[in-house]
């Protein structure tokens, strides 16, 4: 972040960006606004209520995003925006909890808790903008950096096996999984409108450049050059088996929407748990949605006149 | 300030015989907690194990995180989904959660933690009793910050104050610490929970104005300023860096200042509020013997032996450890021989006690490693070589 970026928000999109906030902190040629622009953009294309849809974002350059999107939103500790989302989700399992943070903290430092939240199937959109580096703190190696690729950390090239995030996620349990790059705005944009309507672990990878650290370092040109790379290396597979969407340095990038499949959340399952166990006493925590749907669909179809279903 | 009668659905009123473990879920049920994460440490485990027990019945949810480091960041998540929030620990699991104690203090988030107390460093004495993270509970997380903690010597009084705690936590915005140990923790006991129409639960004090008047945050040394959950259309931004009223990052040294005076005054500013000690016979005392949590129910025995021996002691127990009780400290240096501290650690609070009594009186440390009470006579020898 060694200059300010002059951003004017699109007119747009003044109603779920904070326009007193700007201008941003981003470098020149960051794509991580461009992962704004997308979410924003699917904030209002949804349905969704938006006084119902909670931001929170860990440490790094991408875990500013919460202080820019006009959303409840919470700017956390460094790893620690999912257990913050979790909490959030289960005290008010009305709100559509979305989690946007950078790869060093959503999989270095909060691997753990990346995994664990998967695995539950606890119900929150996970965005991971992956630049391949530690931004905030100048450009370290991260869990996610391609094998050889320079780091300040790793002067003489990364020889650690880097994660491949879409693979984590589905072997956890994530219910949604799709990659893209920066360049892919529209398919972004698309998926998480898909993943505010899932319910479930939903997990977005967004490949983005760091133009600043990643890219000068790496000798690989400008933004433009990147989103030139992305454009002759991403091959778009969905469905493709999540083992196979390892990203070697500047090799090709496998995108789609990998993983979709429905299962019960952590709440569903602890509502049906305790209910078995219970009985009719129980009454269930928080209303899930499904209920709350056919409820209100009952409300609605009376309040139209119509005899209920 | 809202206060109410408890919601009779968390209240399991009547005589109990239980331990001091069982009695904090019970006091935070009562007080209105309906959000617990937590990971088994012994000797804290008791307490997630029966708030997850009671949970359903109550409308409650309790949920094992994977680490205390997740348990600690989802209260703050639920705190600002509009939960009255806890969690409990012992030693090794107190020490990861401290960078987001640091963030509740820093966000004014309300919670409230137990720490039943073991013996360190380290896994330490897993099963055995300490009072050794009593500096680590003001001081552990980094930077300057304020909070609260009391320590309760009986499972009357894990039930009693963590209502207490969550009272606190509500007014002044702020972490509250209940550091009892594992003897109070294991410990059976009667514990009375009265009728629910008679425990005072104080309310969240929920921001109700116009959506362009609402600010997280109000920088007036005081505590009270109102605060809003998610879902609430107030679209509130809170932050762990340097932020001004509406919870954005202004990261300047004159910033700073506003927020660090403000976090420290609400509860410096309050003290006499917030502070409960007990006295006996501290009018024309010679010896007093000053102690908080099970150590006070030692130092009783020992005050009986001593004054059957003639001596002139008082005694002046904790239940608010922090903040340190320093008006009375002062007051009391001036009129007697010596303060007589034990503590199941090297010496921790008795360095308050010297800060406060600045050589107006004698301070004797009787301090005892962890892993067991003291010996009464221990503390009896210390009160007779002191008023020597
Ligand atoms: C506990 C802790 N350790 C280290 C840091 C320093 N730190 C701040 S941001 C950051 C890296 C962020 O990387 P990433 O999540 O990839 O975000 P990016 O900046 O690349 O968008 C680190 C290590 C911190 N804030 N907290
Ligand atoms: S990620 Fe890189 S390019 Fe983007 S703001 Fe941070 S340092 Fe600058
Ligand atoms: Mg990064």
């Amino acid at each position: 972040m060694n200059q300010k970026a002059e951003v004017e928000i699109k007119a747009p999109l003044a109603g779920v960006l904070r326009s007193e906030r700007m201008p941003h902190i981003w470098c020149p040629g960051c794509g991580i606004g461009s992962v704004v622009t997308c979410f924003a953009e699917a904030t209002k294309r949804s349905k969704l209520d938006h006084d119902k849809l909670a931001v929170v974002s860990g440490i790094g350059c991408s875990g500013r995003v919460a202080g820019y999107v006009n959303f409840d939103s919470l700017h956390t500790t460094h790893g620690r925006a999912i257990p913050v989302a979790t909490g959030l989700k289960l005290a008010n399992p009305d709100l559509k909890v979305v989690v946007i943070s950078g790869d060093g903290d959503l999989t270095g430092i909060g691997g753990n808790h990346f995994i664990h939240a998967a695995r539950r199937n606890m119900d929150i959109v996970v965005i991971c903008i992956n630049n391949f580096t530690y931004g905030m703190t100048g450009g370290q190696v991260t869990p996610t950096t391609p094998t050889s690729a320079n780091a300040s950390t790793t002067p003489y090239g990364n020889y650690e096996y880097p994660f491949s995030l879409p693979f984590l996620a589905d072997a956890a349990g994530a219910t949604y999984v799709a990659r893209w790059t920066s360049l892919h705005s529209r398919n972004i944009t698309q998926s998480i409108e898909e993943a505010f309507q899932k319910r479930g672990f939903s997990f977005i990878e967004v490949i983005t450049p760091c133009t600043t650290l990643y890219l000068r370092r790496n000798r690989l040109g400008d933004g433009v050059d990147t989103l030139q790379y992305y454009q002759n290396n991403a091959v778009l597979k969905h469905g493709a088996d999540t083992r196979e969407t390892a990203i070697d340095f500047q090799g090709k990038i496998i995108i789609g929407k990998f993983v979709d499949r429905e299962k019960p959340t952590y709440l569903d399952s602890a509502n049906r748990c305790n209910t078995k166990f219970i009985g009719d006493d129980y009454q269930l925590y928080g209303k899930t949605p499904p209920e709350k749907e056919a409820e209100e669909a009952a409300k609605a179809a009376a309040a139209a006149g119509a005899p209920p279903a | 300030m809202n206060i109410v009668a408890a919601d009779p659905k968390g209240v399991d009123a009547g005589p109990h015989f239980m331990d001091g473990d069982h009695a904090i879920a019970e006091g935070a049920l009562a007080a209105g907690c309906r959000f617990f994460a937590g990971y088994p440490i012994t000797p804290s485990t008791e307490t997630a194990e029966r708030f997850a027990e009671r949970a359903p019945e109550v409308g409650a949810l309790f949920i094992q995180m994977e680490d205390e480091i997740a348990s600690i960041a989802a209260l703050i998540g639920g705190a600002w989904g509009g939960q009255k929030v806890m969690t409990v620990t012992s030693g090794p699991g107190f020490s990861l959660m401290l960078e987001n104690i640091g963030l509740a203090v820093m966000t004014e988030t309300p919670m409230v933690i137990a720490n039943v107390q073991r013996g360190g460093p380290s896994t330490g004495l897993p099963t055995l009793t300490a009072q050794q993270d009593m500096m680590q509970v003001r001081f552990g997380s980094h930077g300057d910050y304020n909070i609260i903690a009391l320590s309760p010597d009986s499972p009357q009084e894990c039930f009693d104050l963590t209502i207490e705690a969550f009272n606190l936590s509500e007014i002044y915005r702020v972490p509250v610490f209940i550091m009892t140990d594992e003897t109070v923790g294991h410990m059976h006991e009667k514990v009375v929970v009265p009728p629910a129409s008679e425990i005072k639960v104080v309310e969240r004090n929920l921001f109700k104005g116009p959506k362009e008047d609402f600010r997280p945050y109000g920088f007036d040394s005081q505590g009270g300023h109102p605060m809003t959950r998610a879902g609430d259309g107030y679209r509130f931004h809170i932050t762990g860096l340097t932020h001004n009223e509406r919870g954005y990052p202004v990261m300047t040294p004159e910033q700073n200042k506003i927020v660090l005076t403000h976090l420290i005054e609400k509860i410096n500013g309050n003290a006499d509020k917030i502070i409960r000690v007990e006295e006996d016979e501290l009018e024309g005392a010679e010896v007093v013997v000053m102690s908080y949590g099970i150590t006070s129910r030692i130092a009783v025995r020992a005050v009986q032996e001593a004054r059957k021996k003639g001596i002139k002691v008082g005694s002046l127990r904790l239940i608010t450890v922090w903040p340190f009780c320093e008006q009375k400290i002062r007051d009391l240096s001036s009129k007697v021989k010596a303060i007589v501290m034990p503590e199941i650690n090297y010496g921790q609070i008795v360095r308050e006690v010297e800060r406060c009594a600045a050589g107006r009186c004698k301070v004797v440390s009787v301090n005892h490693c962890g892993g067991a009470v003291h010996d009464p006579m221990v503390i009896l020898k210390a009160i007779e070589e002191a008023c020597q």
